[in-house]
Formats: structure tokens, C-alpha cells, sequence
């Protein structure tokens, strides 16, 4: 629990299969009459392949760790190592490297382009990546072979979100961020969402961090976390101790 | 503050604030419509003012006339014509002057004074020294530019050729007339003050040097009033036709008054067909900015109509921001207006001799300027802030649901053709919003016709040049004998030092009668295989003057409605004044002026003479010039000598200034369209598609890869703005052409290709600006609200 360890020169070591690690973050968001502190120093280690769940009441800090880890913030204190290497220091250019080499991103709100077919939103992303899974390939996974020519106007929320899914991982990314990614659907799409994401790490081995405030959620990860007021309060190993299928809430 | 101003109009002014970018874009364009029109009636109304100030105060004429030698008691049988009020008559000759230090010779009107130096009519305004006194008759006053040109003053001597006599003219004052504001020599284009003057000499020194004792050979009239002039010309004809007249003629036909009344037709051009070009655009951007502010105002709409709004409230919102965004635009237009109306009445001073050019503004030109300004935003307001008060409030207040998109024919006919998926994004965005796209496309065409429509005056004008100088009247002088001559008199030119070739020419006023309409124009007699003066068919191709019949200018042919084949009576204004019935055999291309023309045999066999000849064309060697001009200012019985490469000079040097002001304000107003319109379409692109963009940088592309998406939509439209700008360019061209053409003045709608690419060029700079300027606003996109964000 937030215990500070000396760190040494690279603390997201490979060998010991940890892919992304943070060291004393704090954020505070200053809007010139008032100073609101996101996060309150939080060490974590993500490890490679790893599927895990970051519970938190709104305004907890959740989302802010999530947008560092992803690249998208900087912290006002503190270092993020991706694979041994600071993203802290990297440029706007280095982060935007970091996120179209390594990282898949899911929107609470899917975030399709409208104008483009579920095929071609995923060709979005697999145009600019080294080495994609074919757009077909990459929906099929999420079970929308079916699908593929669809505009997102055409598909149900379960299923644009599934093309998000599928949008994200077909650059095969290092690192998968989940941010709510079934905050806007009913349970029963939710879990085939979440079966797509659990489908999709398991396969392509894809450390996935998925940010919820669901508990529900958290049984079928290998380990989740627990924010509160800008600290992480809890680690708990869970171990997959449930199928997506077998969820509820 | 609260009770003051309304929650409502208070978020107006907060949304402006927030839209200033593109409110100052649709103010910039109505500055301009506005400025242009108030401008344009502003210098009307000043000329008119100018003028009439002028003409009033110093009795300009109503009817003009001449003879060759009228006798004195005639201008009693004048004066009792009906309808006829003040009468005046006078001695007019056109006479050389041989000016120390100019290697060609100038050329000289000289007209007499009274006694007291005060005409009944045309009165002569002395700015300095006095009147000629009658007992010396080398006292003159002169016209000032002519005097400022050369630096003279009081007391300098200018000599002149009179009657085939040198004689040096003493400046004892400087004047101006109503008659000469604008002061066009015998064969100028434009005023040429260093090479055409007036010079006022007693009566008594004109009659004596011209042998017209006792007798006149100008007479002009002025009117009572509700008197019919066209009867009053008549009447004069008939008086005057024993004695040589060359028909008499109305204010209008005046060249110098026909001269100010042009300009005054051309800026009324102006002001009815380049300010609605301006107001359609601003109209056109209005309804994109208000179409998608709405769209983004969904929810607060419905919001509003929950809360008790009613439809009109709705609808007057937003019209009132559209008035918001323009008011400012027409203040602005009002006082660049006034500047640029200060500054068109300051360049007229050059071309108008007015003794003061009185600056009026027309408070109409206000009224109409912003009319049409605050109409064209009602009008562009409408559409949008209809479609904003029928909102169904409770679906209005939902979010709208994903943009429906769909492979429409444009992309399946592309369907074999591969393209990257920011690509596509932009094909399918703008053939989702076809009319959106269409405005932009549209108002970058806009913005590149009123650059094609008015650069290529300048094409015009070098077209014009080339036909008179190069191609019609190839020859290098033309001299013109005081009256009709033998034809011995070209060989004698013809022998002088310098003269390489000669070709005579005889040429006589008519008055072309076509059933009810006629018109008075000079007929020309040329030569069949002459080389010197020659006819251009409508292809401008060269033409042989027809061996009979007549040859009639396009602009004439139009004046009296006339076609090949029609038949038309000449009334010779000459001599025997015999009445001649002719057909029609050609219609040719003149540059300038509307005259006709005719083979010299048949003429000469039709007015019953042989070897007579009223003047030379000549080719001199250009290195023997000074000798020339020497050896003809000698000769006795020339009225006027030009040369054409002193007109070539002069028309240059008048136009180079003019040039290139006209240019850099046309380019600047065109720019501000073309920029201010891709700065919305940018604008508007980035408010709805910040999220869609925003997802695709946190998805990894990279900042310069998000505004190709937005950038490349842009450009495309451009790119199909650019070839439709040009045709409606060519269009715009086409209307200038034909409401600026006046009496004097035919337009060629001639656009060179460096027109073209000028005018794109503009565009394209412009555009790249706008688009640039936006484009740093892709850095500020915010990543981390799209994810949590619904739209």
C-alpha cells in the first residue's frame, strides 16, 4: 500500500515482467483561484499481460493516473517508465509516438468516426501502425465479422464499442487503457464488450488497465486497485476469479 | 447589471466574443461591400457636386456649335431662336506650339475672350495675372495644368504657330473653364497637360489673326427653361449651314462634360455590381456560422423552449447575433468608405480640372451601404434561426444522434480507387455536407471572379493599346490641316526630313441617320491598301475597307442599331451638305470612339471632289523626330500634329500610378474574401470535429496528421473553387464590360492567363494563410475531455 521504496535507476524492469511503472505522482490541477490535487503521490507497477482494474468513486484520481499512464498528461511530480524508459520527459511528439506505437485507448463513448465504416475505422488506426492484425482480422475477434461496412450510425452502442475494441487492439498494442468502457451500455452488452476485452488479452497478450467504478467488474481481473482521494488504498489479487460471462451488476 | 441587459442578450454578446474570429471575418467582408458603395456614390455625388458648383457659377453652355467663318449680325437671328436665352459666340482654332526643350510639337486651343474678359457663357476662372488686353494681341491666359506642367509663370512666352506664323504668346494670366475640366487634346487618350492647352486671346487679336473680322466661328447657347434643345440644335443647324457648320450639339456630346458623366456611369457601375457580391458572401457565411452554432446550441435551445421561450424569441436570437457580427462590419465600411471616397475625389483632381473638387458624402450611400449590409445578414440568419425556433424542445435537449453518413454515388463511383482513411474522412464529409461545402466552394470562386473581374481591366486596357497603337492607327504622327486641302499638301509632308511613308486621309463630320435614331461621328476616308490606318474585323483580323458601301465601328453600329445590309442616310456636315444614302457593307473593331468609315474614292465621288485631303498619316524615322518636328511646325496650315509615341508615353505614365494602387486594393479585398471564408469553413470544421480529432490524437496521430483532415477538406475545396472562380470571372468581366462601356469607351473583355494565375495566386496565399492560422488550433485540441465527454 503507497509504501515508497527507494527507486532504483530503472524500476519498470523488463525481466521481471513489469511493463509500465509509476513513481510518486501527484497532479494537482491549478485553476488560478483554486488548486485541486488529483494525485497524491501513487507508486504502482503494471505487469506485462496483466488484466487490471482500477476501481474509485468519481473524482477519486482514477482518471487522471489513467491519462498519465497513457500518455495523454504529464504529472506534476513523480516519473512513468514505459519498458525502463521515462515518457515523463518525452515530448509532446515523444507522447504521441508513445500512443500510436504502444498503446490502445477505449472511450466511454466509443469515439467511431462517423463518416467512417467499421472496417475503415479500424484501417484508421492499422495505417499508421509497424505491424496491425488486418482491420477483418481485428473484428473478428470482437465478433463483428458481420458487420465490417457498417457506419457507426448503423450499429447498436455494444457494437460501436466493440469496433472501438477492435480499433484499439488492431495495432497490437503494448498497453490497452479502458476508460468506463461500458459506462454508456446495459449490462448485457457491457459483458459482451468485456468478453471482447478479456477475448483480446488473453489472445494477444495485452496488458489491459480498465478504469471503473463498477465493482462488479473487478472479478475478472488478475489484480485490482483501489483509488481514493488521489492514493491508491488497496491492491487486491483477484486472479481471474470470474469469466466475463459470469458477471453481473 | 442584472435587469439591465437580458440573461439572453448577455449570453448573445458572450457567444460574439467567443465567435470573434469569425464575426470579424463577415465584418471584414461587409467593410468592404460597404466601403466600395459608399465610395462609389460618394465620388458621385462630389463629381456631380464639383460640377455643378463649376458649371454654374462660370454659365457652362447648353448647346455648342461652329462654323467656318459666320458673320456677326447672325448671332442676333440666333438669339431670337426659341427656347434660346443667352447667346455667345466667339473665334476657336486648334493651333501648334513649339515648346523650347520638347522634341514634338503640343497642340493649342485657342479661344477668344471679350473685352472685359467675361463670356456670357463658358466664363473663363482667372486663378492669377489679369485678362489679354484687346490693343496687344500676344497676351494670353492660359490653362494651369498646361503652365504648372512646364513650369511657367507669369510673364513666360510660349510660341505658337497661328496661321502659319510663329508668334510668342506672353502668359499674362492663368485660368481654367468650365468647358476644358477634362482637357483632352485633338488625338489623346487620356489628358496629356504637358502637350494640350487653352489659350484665351483677345477677340480682336483672333479675328485679325485668323482674318475673321467681324465675324465668329464658335457659338454656344444656353437654354430657358423647359426649353427643347434638340430644336434649339435644329435651328442652329439651319442658320448656321450657309456658313460651314459641323452640326450643332448638346451638353452631352460636349467631350469634356461627356468625359465627367462616363466616370460618373462607371462608379455607378461600380457601386450596383461589386457590393452584392460582397453582402452574398457575408449572407452565405452567416448561415454556415449560425447552421452550426445551433447545431452545437441543441441542447440549450430545447433548454430555453422548456423553460417558456417562444419561437420568435428563439429566432430573434439569433438573428440579432448574425446583426451582431455585421453592425460592426458596416461602421467600419462607413469610415473606410469616407477614406477611400476622399481618396478617389483626390485622384480625380489629376483628370478633372475643377477649380475646387468639393468633397460631399451622399447620406443616401449610408442608408443603402447599410440597407443592404443589415439585410444580407437577415437574410442569411433566416434559414438557420427558423430551423432553431421549430427544435422540438424534448428531442432538442437529447443528444443528437451519430451524423448519418453513407457511400453515396461520388464514393462508389471511386470505388476502385484506394484511399487512406484520413482521406476518405475528408470525401465523406464533404459530400455528407454538400451545401456547406458549396458555400465554401462558392465563396472562394467568389472571391477569385471579383479578382479575374477586375484585374483584367488592366488586360483591357493593354488590349485597347495594342489594337489603336499597333494594329488600327499604325502610323507614328498624324497631322491635321486647318482645313481641306489639295493633295499637293502630302507630298510636301511627304518630302519633309524623317517622313519614311505617308498615307493622306479625309475625314469629315456626318450625322448618320438610321430610322429614328442618328448620331453625329466622323467618317473616315481611307485608303484601300493603305498601312497606316487600317480596319479590324469583330475577330480583330484585318479587314480591306469595302470598296463601296460603309464600314461602321461596332459601338456606332449599336448606337444606331444598325446590322450589315441596312441601308442609312449620312448628312454631311460639310461643304455642299449633300445627304447621302448608303448600305451598311461592314462592321469593324475600333478601340476607341464610334466612327465610320469609308474607301476615299467612293467618298470623294459622293461629295463631289477630287484630291482633297483634311490630313496625314505618317511613319517617321525615329531618330530624325526633333528634325521633323521642326520642319512641320513651319509649315503653315496644320491645326494639330501627334505623336503617337508621346500619347504611348503619356497614357503610360498616367496609368503606371493608378496601376498600381487599383492592384493592391483589388488584390487585398479579394484576399480578405477568399481568406475570411476558408478561416470559417476552418473555424466551423474544428467546432465539429474537435472531438472526432482529439479521439484520432490520442489515438496516435500525430498533430500535422489531424490537420491534413482538416487542412486537406480545405484545400480540396479550394481546388474546385479555383477553376469556377475563374469562370465567374469571366462572367463578372463580361457584365463590367458592358456597363462600363460608355460613349467613349468600348471594354474588350480580354483576361490574359497571367490574370487567371494572379487572381489564383491571391486566392491560394490567402487561403493558406487562413488555413494556417487555424491550424494552430489543433495544438490546443483537448485530448482528456473526449474521453469522458458525450458529444
Amino acid at each position: 500500500m503507497n509504501v515508497l521504496t527507494p527507486a532504483p535507476a530503472s524500476y519498470a524492469d523488463t525481466d521481471t515482467g513489469v511493463l509500465l511503472s509509476a513513481r510518486g505522482l501527484t497532479k494537482v490541477y491549478d485553476t488560478g483561484e483554486v488548486k485541486v490535487q488529483a494525485l497524491r503521490g501513487v507508486d504502482l507497477d503494471v505487469r506485462r499481460g496483466e488484466l487490471l482494474v482500477m476501481l474509485g468513486a468519481s473524482g477519486s484520481g482514477k482518471s487522471t493516473l489513467l491519462n498519465i499512464l497513457g500518455g495523454l498528461d504529464r504529472p506534476t511530480e513523480g516519473d512513468v517508465q514505459f519498458e525502463g524508459k521515462s515518457l515523463t520527459r518525452r515530448s509532446d511528439a515523444g507522447l504521441t509516438r508513445y500512443r500510436r506505437n504502444h498503446v490502445g485507448f477505449i472511450f466511454q463513448f466509443y469515439n467511431l468516426v462517423p463518416s467512417l465504416t467499421a472496417r475503415e475505422n479500424v484501417a484508421l488506426v492499422t495505417e499508421i501502425a509497424r505491424d496491425p492484425i488486418p482491420p477483418e482480422e481485428a473484428l473478428a475477434m470482437v465478433g463483428l465479422s458481420a458487420r465490417l461496412d457498417h457506419f457507426p450510425a448503423e450499429l447498436s452502442g455494444g457494437e460501436q464499442q466493440r469496433v472501438a475494441v477492435a480499433r484499439a487492439i488492431a495495432k497490437r498494442p503494448a498497453l490497452l487503457f479502458c476508460d468506463e468502457p461500458t459506462g454508456a451500455l446495459d449490462s448485457k452488452t457491457g459483458i459482451q464488450v468485456l468478453e471482447a476485452l478479456d477475448h483480446v488479452n488473453s489472445e494477444l497478450g495485452a496488458t489491459t488497465v480498465v478504469i471503473t467504478h463498477n465493482f462488479g467488474i473487478s472479478e475478472m481481473s488478475d489484480r485490482t486497485i483501489r483509488l481514493s482521494d488521489g492514493r491508491i488504498v488497496d491492491v487486491e489479487e483477484v486472479g481471474r476469479a470470474k469469466k466475463p460471462a459470469d458477471l453481473s451488476w | 447589471m442584472v435587469g439591465w441587459i437580458s440573461a439572453l442578450d448577455r449570453k448573445l454578446l458572450r457567444d460574439l466574443l467567443h465567435m470573434r474570429g469569425q464575426g470579424l471575418a463577415v465584418g471584414a467582408i461587409v467593410a468592404c461591400g460597404v466601403a466600395i458603395m459608399v465610395m462609389a456614390l460618394g465620388a458621385i455625388s462630389s463629381l456631380e457636386l464639383s460640377r455643378d458648383t463649376y458649371y454654374d457659377r462660370f454659365r457652362f453652355a447648353d448647346v455648342f456649335s461652329n462654323a467656318k467663318r459666320a458673320p456677326e449680325r447672325l448671332a442676333n437671328e440666333i438669339a431670337e431662336i426659341d427656347g434660346v436665352r443667352t447667346i455667345e459666340t466667339r473665334i476657336s482654332r486648334l493651333v501648334t506650339l513649339d515648346i523650347e526643350g520638347m522634341r514634338e510639337p503640343a497642340n493649342a486651343q485657342l479661344v477668344s475672350v471679350p473685352e472685359n474678359g467675361k463670356p456670357r457663357l463658358n466664363g473663363v476662372l482667372l486663378y492669377s495675372g489679369r485678362f489679354p488686353d484687346p490693343s496687344r494681341p500676344d497676351e494670353a491666359v492660359v490653362s494651369k495644368a498646361f503652365v504648372d506642367a512646364h513650369g511657367f509663370t507669369l510673364g513666360s512666352h510660349v510660341r505658337a504657330i497661328i496661321n502659319g506664323r510663329a508668334r510668342d504668346l506672353e502668359i499674362v494670366g492663368v485660368g481654367d473653364s468650365p468647358e476644358h475640366v477634362y482637357m483632352l487634346g485633338p488625338s489623346g487618350l487620356l489628358p496629356d497637360e504637358k502637350r494640350f492647352a487653352i489659350f484665351w486671346l483677345s477677340r480682336r487679336a483672333l479675328e485679325a489673326a485668323f482674318d475673321l473680322d467681324g465675324a465668329f466661328n464658335s457659338v454656344s447657347v444656353s437654354l430657358s427653361p423647359g426649353a427643347n434643345s434638340q430644336r434649339v440644335i435644329d435651328s442652329l443647324d439651319k442658320l448656321l449651314e450657309p456658313y460651314g457648320t459641323g452640326g450643332a450639339y448638346g451638353a452631352e456630346d460636349q467631350l469634356s462634360n461627356a468625359f465627367i458623366e462616363s466616370e460618373m456611369q462607371q462608379l455607378a457601375s461600380i457601386a450596383a455590381i461589386i457590393p452584392p457580391i460582397f453582402l452574398i458572401v457575408s449572407a452565405m457565411l452567416i448561415n454556415a456560422i449560425l447552421a452550426r452554432l445551433i447545431a452545437t446550441e441543441r441542447q440549450q435551445i430545447g433548454l430555453l423552449k422548456a423553460f417558456g421561450y417562444d419561437e420568435w424569441e428563439i429566432a430573434w436570437h439569433y438573428v440579432k447575433m448574425a446583426l451582431g457580427m455585421v453592425i460592426g462590419g458596416i461602421l467600419v465600411g462607413f469610415v473606410l468608405g469616407v477614406a477611400l471616397a476622399r481618396l478617389m475625389t483626390n485622384l480625380y483632381t489629376d483628370s478633372f480640372r475643377f477649380p475646387d473638387m468639393i468633397f460631399r458624402l451622399d447620406p443616401s450611400a449610408f442608408v443603402i451601404g447599410g440597407g443592404a449590409a443589415t439585410l444580407a445578414a437577415i437574410f442569411g440568419a433566416v434559414g438557420s434561426a427558423r430551423s432553431a425556433a421549430k427544435l422540438a424542445p424534448a428531442e432538442a435537449m437529447s443528444a443528437a444522434p451519430p451524423t448519418v453518413y453513407g457511400k453515396g454515388p461520388v464514393q462508389r463511383a471511386f470505388a476502385h480507387i484506394h484511399f487512406d482513411e484520413p482521406t476518405r474522412m475528408i470525401l465523406r464529409h464533404v459530400t455528407r455536407w454538400p451545401v456547406r461545402a458549396g458555400v465554401t466552394v462558392i465563396g472562394v470562386a467568389a472571391a477569385q471572379a471579383l479578382l479575374v473581374g477586375t484585374l483584367f481591366a488592366f488586360d483591357s486596357i493593354d488590349e485597347m493599346m495594342e489594337q489603336h497603337f499597333h494594329r488600327t492607327d499604325a502610323y507614328d504622327v498624324a497631322i491635321n490641316f486647318v482645313e481641306p486641302t489639295n493633295i499637293g499638301a502630302v507630298r510636301e509632308i511627304e518630302r519633309m526630313p524623317g517622313v519614311l511613308s505617308v498615307q493622306p486621309n479625309r475625314d469629315i463630320s456626318i450625322r448618320v441617320r438610321h430610322g429614328q435614331l442618328d448620331e453625329r461621328v466622323r467618317l473616315v476616308g481611307v485608303e484601300p491598301d493603305g498601312r497606316l490606318r487600317r480596319l479590324l474585323d469583330d475577330q480583330d483580323k484585318f479587314l480591306g475597307v469595302p470598296d463601296r458601301g460603309l464600314a461602321v465601328s461596332s459601338q456606332l453600329a449599336g448606337m444606331i442599331n444598325v446590322g450589315r445590309g441596312d441601308r442609312v442616310s449620312l448628312e454631311v456636315l460639310e461643304g455642299e451638305r449633300p445627304t447621302l444614302d448608303v448600305s451598311v457593307t461592314t462592321i469593324v473593331n475600333e478601340a476607341m470612339g464610334w466612327p465610320a468609315f469609308m474607301d476615299v474614292d467612293s467618298l470623294e465621288r459622293a461629295l463631289g471632289e477630287s484630291n482633297v485631303v483634311s490630313g496625314v498619316y505618317a511613319m517617321i524615322d525615329p531618330d530624325r523626330e526633333a528634325v521633323f518636328s521642326a520642319a512641320v511646325l513651319e509649315r503653315p496650315g496644320i491645326a494639330s500634329v501627334s505623336l503617337q509615341r508621346a500619347s504611348i508615353e503619356s497614357f503610360n505614365d498616367s496609368m503606371e500610378e493608378n496601376i498600381n494602387i487599383m492592384m493592391t486594393i483589388y488584390a487585398l479585398i479579394g484576399g480578405a474574401i477568399a481568406a475570411a471564408v476558408v478561416y470559417n469553413a476552418a473555424r466551423i470544421g474544428l467546432t465539429e470535429r474537435g472531438r472526432e480529432l482529439a479521439s484520432l490524437r490520442v489515438l496516435g496521430f500525430s498533430e500535422g496528421e489531424v490537420s491534413y483532415i482538416l487542412i486537406g477538406e480545405l484545400a480540396l475545396l479550394v481546388f474546385l473553387a479555383l477553376p469556377l472562380g475563374g469562370a465567374m470571372g469571366m462572367g463578372l468581366a463580361y457584365l463590367v464590360a458592358i456597363s462600363m462601356a460608355t460613349e467613349l469607351f468600348r471594354v474588350p473583355i480580354t483576361v490574359a492567363p497571367s490574370t487567371h494565375g494572379l487572381a489564383a495566386s491571391i486566392v491560394i496565399v490567402s487561403s493558406i494563410a487562413a488555413a494556417l492560422f487555424v491550424r494552430q488550433r489543433v495544438k490546443s485540441l483537448d485530448l482528456i475531455a473526449v474521453l469522458k465527454t458525450r458529444e
